[in-house]
C-alpha cells in the first residue's frame, strides 16, 4: 500500500476509471493545459489526451449541463468546479435537471454525471469563496452527496461516484488536499453510503464528515489523554445517501452524541443527523445532542476569526465536556 | 389595452396564400405521395391533440399548466419529419407537438397530461416533462432555456461517439434572453458542436411582445453571429420552407459538425397556458389575421390539395380520425388508473429501483 496524498488519490481515481471506460471524460475551468487549479488533474492531458481531458470556458451553466446532456445519452462526465461555491450559476441545471431528469421522465432517463470539486471554508478568501452546499444539494432527493475526509476515502468514493448511474456530487476539501495517507494500488471502491468508525470509544460518539472528521479526531486524543474520556468518531462519508444504522449502533453504545460540522447550524446536514438520534435513539441517549458548526454568518475573511468561527479542536473538547457532563 | 405588437413576420404574410417558394427544394420534391400525407396527418393530429386538450382542462381533468401548440404545428412537423437515427430533439414546456411528431402515442400522452400512470412518464412530468428517450426526445423542461446546455450536451455526446447525428434544440423567443442559452451557444460553436438552436419565435413570452422583452439586430437569429454561428429565418407558416432550410442546417451538423440557430417566425392562437385569459396583450383581430391567413395547418392542406396529392374527401378522413383518436385517448386518459402511494419514491434513483449486485450504495436514501 502506499502513502499517497489526498489529491494524488483523486487523481489516481479518475485515472482508473479513465482507463477502466473510455466513456469517462474529465471537463473544468483549467483541468487540462493548466494541470488542474489545486492540480488534481495533473499530467491527465499528457496522458489521456484533449478528447478525455477537456478545457472549459467559465461557463459553469453551460459546460455542467451540456455534461448532463451528454450524460444521458451513456458518457460518463467527471466535471471539476474550482470551488463548489461556483455551483451556485448553475444550481437550475445542478437541481432541476440533474436531479428530476430520472423522476420526470418515469425512470427513463439516467443522469450518471459526477461533479466534484473542494467545498470548504478556512482559506481566507472570503464569503463568496466559502460556501459548503452538502446540506443543500443532499434535500433534493434525486442527487448523491458524498465528502471524503482521506486519501483512502477520496480514491474509492470518486470511484464509487463515476461508476454510479444517478448524479453524485463530490465536496473535497483544498485544506486537506496535501494531506497524505495509505492508499492501495489494486482496485477499490467506497461503497456510496457506508459511514467509517475512524477511531471506537466507548463513552461518546462524535458524529462529523469532511475536514471536521479531522478536527474531531485531533479532539478526541486531547479527550483521552487529558479527560480520560473514550471518544468514537464516525465519520459519515456520505451524506445521501446516509448510513443511518452506523450512526444508531455507536450512540446505543456511548450513549452520548456530539455532531461536528463545517456548515452553518440552520438546517446543516447535523440537524437531520440530531432528528434520527432522537426519532430512533431517544431511551439510548443520557444527555441531549449537542452541535458544533461554524459560527452563523457569511464566511469572514480575517483569518484569525474564521479560525474561530469554524469548528476547532477546541471547540469539539469543550462542546464533548457538555456532553459528558 | 397595451399597443398592439408588430407582427412578427410581415414580410410572410404578404405572399398570398398558395403554392410555397420551397415545394420544388430537393427535399420536398423528394418526398413520396404518401410521406407528404403522413406529414399532413401528423400536423392534424397534433391540431386535434391538442384542442381536445382544452375540452379536458375545461372539465377540469388536466391541473398545472397546459401549453398549448396550437399554430405552431409546422415547426415541429417540418423539423422533426428530418430526423435520422442520430439526430435527437429536446425542447421546453410547450411539448406536445414535438412528442406526437417523433411518435409517441396520443393515449401515453393524454394520459401524462391528466396524471396517470399509464402516461408516457407515469404521470410524474405532466404536460411540461414530456420524454421518449427510445425516440431520441429528451423533453419536455420547465425552466426557460434550462434545455439548451442539455441539447448542447446529446450533441457533443453524439459527436464523442463518432456518430454522424445532430441534436436540435428548441426554445421559445424569450428563451434567448437566458444566460443559459448564451452559454450554450458559445460552447456550441467554440467545440463545434452539432446541435441546431430552434428558436420558435411566436411574438411573445407571456405576455410580452417580443418588442419589449428583447434587444436584438433585426431579428432573434442574428445573435448568432456573436458567437460565429450560422443562422437563418424561416417562415414558420410553410412546413416545406422549414423542411428545406432545416435540412441546410442538419446538413451542417452531419457534415461539418456545425451548429446553427434558426428563427423560425410562428404564431400560437390560444393563450400562454389555460391560465392566460389572453386579453391584456394583443388584439383579437391579430390572432384572427394569423388563423385566416397564415394557418400552417390549412396551408399545407392547401398546397397538398393544389398538388392533387390530397383530395378534400381524404383530407376529411384524416381529420375525422385524428379527431376519433383524441377522442379514445382521452377516454384512455381518463379510465387509467393514478399512481400509487408506493410509486411516489420510484424512479428517484437507479440504484434504488435496481438493487443487486451491480449497486455500489447502501444506507438510507429515501427519508422519512
Ligand atoms: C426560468 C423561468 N422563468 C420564468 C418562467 C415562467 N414562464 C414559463 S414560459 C414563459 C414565457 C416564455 O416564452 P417563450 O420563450 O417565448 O416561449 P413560448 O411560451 O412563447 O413558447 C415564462 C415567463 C419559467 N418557466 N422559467
Ligand atoms: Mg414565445
Amino acid at each position: 500500500m502506499a502513502v499517497i496524498s489526498y489529491r494524488e488519490a483523486l487523481r489516481a481515481a479518475m485515472r482508473d476509471e479513465l482507463n477502466r471506460d473510455k466513456n469517462v471524460v474529465i471537463m473544468g475551468e483549467e483541468v487540462a493545459q493548466f494541470n488542474g487549479a489545486y492540480k488534481v488533474t495533473e499530467g491527465l492531458l499528457k496522458e489521456f489526451g484533449p478528447k478525455r481531458i477537456v478545457d472549459t470556458p467559465i461557463s459553469e451553466a453551460g459546460f455542467i449541463g451540456l455534461g448532463i446532456g451528454a450524460s444521458m445519452l451513456g458518457i460518463r462526465p467527471v466535471m471539476e468546479l474550482m470551488f463548489w461555491s461556483f455551483s451556485y450559476v448553475a444550481f437550475d441545471q445542478i437541481v432541476n435537471n440533474a436531479g428530476n431528469i430520472r423522476y420526470m421522465s418515469g425512470g427513463l432517463i439516467n443522469c450518471p454525471i459526477v461533479i466534484r470539486g473542494p467545498a470548504n471554508g478556512g482559506t481566507n478568501v472570503g464569503a463568496t469563496h466559502s460556501h459548503t452546499p452538502e446540506a443543500i444539494l443532499a434535500s433534493h432527493p434525486g442527487i448523491k452527496v458524498v465528502c471524503p475526509a482521506t486519501p483512502y476515502d477520496a480514491k474509492g468514493l470518486l470511484k464509487a461516484a463515476i461508476r454510479d448511474n444517478d448524479p453524485v456530487y463530490v465536496m473535497e476539501n483544498t485544506i486537506l488536499y496535501n494531506d497524505k495517507g495509505e492508499v492501495p494500488d489494486e482496485d477499490y471502491i467506497v461503497p456510496i453510503g457506508v459511514a467509517d468508525v475512524k477511531r471506537i470509544g466507548t463513552d461518546l460518539t462524535i458524529v462529523a464528515h469532511g475536514r471536521a472528521v479531522i478536527t474531531s479526531l485531533k479532539a478526541a486524543e486531547i479527550l483521552e489523554k487529558d479527560h480520560g474520556v473514550s471518544v468514537e468518531v464516525v465519520d459519515l462519508r456520505s451524506i445521501r445517501p446516509l448510513d443511518e444504522e452506523t450512526i444508531l449502533k455507536s450512540v446505543r453504545k456511548t450513549h452520548r452524541a456530539l455532531l461536528v460540522e463545517e456548515n452553518k447550524p440552520f438546517c446543516g446536514v447535523d440537524a437531520q443527523v440530531a432528528y434520527l438520534i432522537q426519532s430512533k435513539a431517544f431511551d439510548e441517549l443520557d444527555a441531549p445532542v449537542h452541535r458544533v458548526s461554524s459560527i452563523d454568518a457569511p464566511q469572514i475573511y480575517c483569518k484569525r476569526m474564521e479560525d474561530l468561527q469554524m469548528p476547532s479542536v477546541e471547540r469539539v473538547v469543550a462542546e464533548a465536556l457538555k456532553v459528558l457532563a | 389595452m397595451a399597443k398592439p405588437a408588430v407582427l412578427t413576420h410581415p414580410e410572410s404574410l404578404k405572399h398570398p396564400a398558395g403554392p410555397s417558394a420551397y415545394a420544388k427544394d430537393p427535399v420536398n420534391a423528394s418526398m413520396t405521395k404518401e410521406a407528404k400525407i403522413a406529414l399532413y396527418t401528423k400536423m392534424a393530429r397534433i391540431r386535434h391533440f391538442e384542442q381536445r386538450c382544452i375540452r379536458i382542462y375545461q372539465q377540469g381533468k388536466i391541473g398545472g399548466f397546459l401549453h398549448l401548440y396550437v399554430g405552431q404545428e409546422a415547426v415541429a412537423a417540418g423539423t422533426i419529419s428530418l430526423l435520422g437515427k442520430n439526430d435527437h430533439l429536446i425542447t421546453g414546456y410547450r411539448d406536445h407537438g414535438h412528442g406526437l411528431m417523433v411518435g409517441m402515442g396520443m393515449n401515453e400522452c393524454m394520459a401524462e397530461l391528466t396524471g396517470k400512470v399509464t402516461g408516457c412518464s407515469q404521470g410524474k412530468g405532466g404536460s411540461m416533462h414530456y420524454f421518449a428517450p427510445d425516440k431520441n426526445y429528451w423533453g419536455g423542461h420547465g425552466i426557460v432555456g434550462g434545455q439548451a446546455p442539455l441539447g448542447t450536451g446529446l450533441a457533443y455526446a453524439v459527436k464523442y461517439q463518432g456518430l454522424k447525428g445532430s441534436c436540435l434544440t428548441f426554445m421559445g423567443d424569450g428563451a434567448v434572453n437566458q444566460g443559459a442559452v448564451h452559454e450554450a451557444y458559445n460552447l456550441a460553436s467554440l467545440w463545434d458542436l452539432p446541435v441546431i438552436f430552434v428558436v420558435e419565435n411566436n411574438g411573445y413570452s407571456m405576455g410580452t411582445s417580443q418588442e419589449r422583452s428583447t434587444a436584438h439586430p433585426g431579428c432573434l437569429a442574428k445573435r448568432a453571429e456573436g458567437y460565429n454561428m450560422a443562422w437563418d429565418v424561416i417562415n414558420g407558416h410553410d412546413v416545406y420552407e422549414v423542411r428545406a432550410k432545416t435540412a441546410l442546417a442538419l446538413k451542417r451538423a452531419h457534415e461539418e459538425s456545425k451548429p446553427t440557430v434558426l428563427e423560425i417566425f410562428t404564431y400560437r392562437y390560444f393563450g400562454h397556458s389555460m391560465a392566460d385569459p389572453d386579453k391584456t396583450y394583443r388584439e383579437k383581430e391579430e390572432i384572427k389575421t394569423y388563423r385566416d391567413k397564415k394557418d400552417p395547418v390549412l396551408l399545407f392542406e392547401q398546397e397538398l390539395l393544389h398538388e392533387k396529392v390530397l383530395t378534400p374527401e381524404l383530407s376529411q378522413t384524416i381529420n375525422d380520425a385524428a379527431m376519433a383518436e383524441a377522442d379514445k385517448a382521452a377516454i384512455f386518459a381518463d379510465e387509467s388508473p393514478d399512481p400509487t402511494l408506493a410509486d411516489i419514491t420510484k424512479h428517484i434513483y437507479w440504484e434504488e429501483d435496481n438493487r443487486g449486485p451491480k449497486t455500489t450504495s447502501r444506507g438510507t436514501i429515501i427519508f422519512e
